[in-house]
């Protein structure tokens, strides 16, 4: 009786693990069929080869190239602002600041990556964009430019946090090697921390920006839904995210193209987040070993 | 001589710079807070939280968005934690070093990365065309599940990692057997650890604005969800709305929905770090 009951209970857990599968396979799956109808009406050359996205106008087009421009262009200015500050955070962290002060300022700065996004798509059109306007003044009301900045403060703490868990697993006595060659803290971070620290802080570097390539609300709000195929930050531009948004919004037959194209939109940002979380994994279990 | 003073002066301005870069992240979240503050708190009464959504700003509340997102909040709970957690014992305890093993890890390490609005195409799909469960607040909650159950998985993994393997063996020597050691001894120990990881997933959960919008939460519905199968809007989606509309007043409201927003998911971490010092000292 009592082996019945164990045994229940253990496939029942079994079960609970495999819906992370199911989950998987779910996601390919809706994915998969709905593109492929997708493009059994779109050609696949005209999706990437095509300058115009306009799905939604009488004059259809669709090419992917303007949903995948303002889509780097917001990734790039988030990395361009989180990649110096964050790792500054991280080495000045784990290389100059008393313990105490890093254990009351770690969880503070992890706030910034708790506070939802919708909450920074107000900040960035309400506060930053007015406050660049008065620097640039040509800059218009929806642009990749705020949405970016705000984007970047969004994810310095995962680039902080990682890249200082990764110093901070490095061994003391390299960094007393080190010391006792002469060599400053600047330079043992730099000459021997980081490089010691590298795949650590790689990974924290790609899952950030695989969370900007796939962060929503922000660009929704402030960066506008004119698909446009530039890499002019001032002017408004969308997002593969934020066109999934628009048409979520608007009122879209289910099962005519309108309605495929986020799928199309989808699949497209489901594999560039994929190869890049496959890729951090694979860095991951490759150096996890390392120094234990 | 000159060299040394050049690399220590190099030295303290990075010192220097590091101090400002994490002063910087710190300083833009006390702002971006006081601002929204002072946007929105003088909106804040007793009526905001009850009054329904209207067309005219300064009438417009929050009830309804608010009990949506409770409702969301509670029933995505009721999903996702026990099918979680059991994942995670499943994966801790019981799994063997093979092939599945492996690939249940390293899928559970790839959904974690999955951008939100994608599982919101998922849920779209299968919740609310194929299982037929409209745009209800079971539907937006079955996504939910999916969405956080990652997150759930691997905190309650590493907290019953954490459980010393002398109570285990004490256990089995007492002769209980394994799902026995588990229930009485291995998730009471690791409880804390895992609530941590569960207020967490919620926190995320509640602030979801994305997926919601595409399973197709509604901007404006006019009562409370009454049951699971009813229309829901969200505070996300509310402030979303707000935001999108070019009159000042809705701006206001927008400030002032925020304030509530972030009082809930700051409450949330707050409660989360609390069990998470008070766990972590239990094994020092």
């Amino acid at each position: 009786m009592r082996k019945i009951k164990e045994l229940v209970i253990e496939k029942s857990l079994f079960t609970s693990a495999l819906v992370t599968i199911a989950v998987t396979v779910g996601i390919i799956l809706v994915l998969a069929i709905e593109a492929i109808r997708f493009f059994s009406e779109v050609s696949i050359l005209d999706f990437f080869t095509d300058t115009q996205w306009t799905p939604l106008f009488t004059e259809k087009h669709f090419g992917i190239l303007p949903l995948l421009s303002g889509t780097f262009l917001t990734s790039f200015i988030a990395i361009a602002v989180a990649l110096p500050i964050g790792l500054s955070i991280s080495i000045y962290l784990s290389e100059y600041a008393p313990n105490s002060f890093r254990k009351t300022v770690k969880p503070l700065l992890e706030l910034l990556a708790a506070v939802p996004t919708v909450v920074y798509g107000f900040f960035a059109l309400i506060v930053v964009t007015p406050f660049l306007q008065e620097i640039i003044p040509n800059l218009s009301g929806f642009n990749s430019l705020s949405a970016g900045i705000v984007m970047g403060i969004m994810i310095i703490p995962y680039i902080s946090s990682l890249s200082e868990d990764a110093l901070h697993a490095v061994p003391q006595s390299l960094r007393e090697a080190s010391y006792g060659m002469g060599a400053t803290k600047l330079q043992t971070a730099f000459k021997v921390m980081i490089p010691a620290a590298s795949s650590g802080i790689i990974v924290s570097i790609i899952l950030a920006i695989s969370r900007a390539i796939g962060e929503t609300m922000i660009v929704a709000i402030a960066a506008g839904q004119q698909p446009r195929l530039t890499l002019d930050p001032t002017v408004p531009v969308e997002t593969i995210t934020a066109y999934i948004v628009q048409v979520s919004l608007g009122d879209v037959q289910h099962g005519s193209l309108e309605y495929r194209t986020i799928f199309a939109a989808g699949i497209t940002l489901f594999i560039f987040t994929f190869l890049l979380n496959t890729l951090s994994y694979r860095i991951r279990k490759k150096y996890q070993m390392q120094y234990e | 001589m000159n060299n040394i003073k050049k690399n220590r002066l190099k030295d303290q301005l990075f010192k220097f710079w590091g101090i400002c870069s994490t002063l910087i992240g710190l300083i833009l979240l006390t702002i971006f807070i006081g601002d929204i503050l002072i946007d929105g708190i003088s909106r804040i009464d007793w009526g905001f939280i009850t009054d329904l959504p209207s067309r005219k700003a300064e009438k417009s509340g929050i009830y309804t968005a608010l009990m949506g997102s409770i409702w969301i909040l509670i029933l995505t709970a009721f999903i996702a934690i026990p099918v979680g957690v059991a994942a995670a014992i499943y994966l801790e305890e019981y799994s063997k070093k093979n092939w599945l093993s492996g690939l249940l890890e390293i899928n559970i390490s790839n959904l974690a990365g999955v951008p939100s609005i994608i599982y919101g195409l998922l849920g779209l799909e299968v919740f609310v065309r194929i299982m037929n469960l409209r745009a209800s607040v079971l539907a937006g909650s079955l996504t939910l599940s999916l969405l956080i159950l990652p997150i759930i998985i691997v905190a309650s993994r590493e907290a019953i990692k954490a459980v010393p393997s002398s109570i285990k063996d004490a256990s089995y020597a007492l002769g209980a057997s394994k799902w026995q050691t588990i229930w009485h001894q291995i998730l009471p120990a690791s409880g804390g650890g895992i609530l941590t990881g569960v207020i967490l997933a919620l926190s995320r959960a509640v602030g979801e604005t994305a997926p919601l919008i595409v399973v197709g939460a509604l901007a404006y519905v006019p009562f409370a969800p009454q049951n699971p199968m009813d229309e829901f809007s969200v505070l996300p989606i509310q402030i979303f709305n707000w935001i999108s509309r070019p009159q000042h007043g809705f701006i206001e409201n927008a400030a002032a929905a925020i304030i509530i927003l972030l009082l809930i998911t700051f409450m949330m971490n707050g409660i989360a770090v609390y069990f998470r010092n008070k766990w972590q000292q239990k094994w020092k």
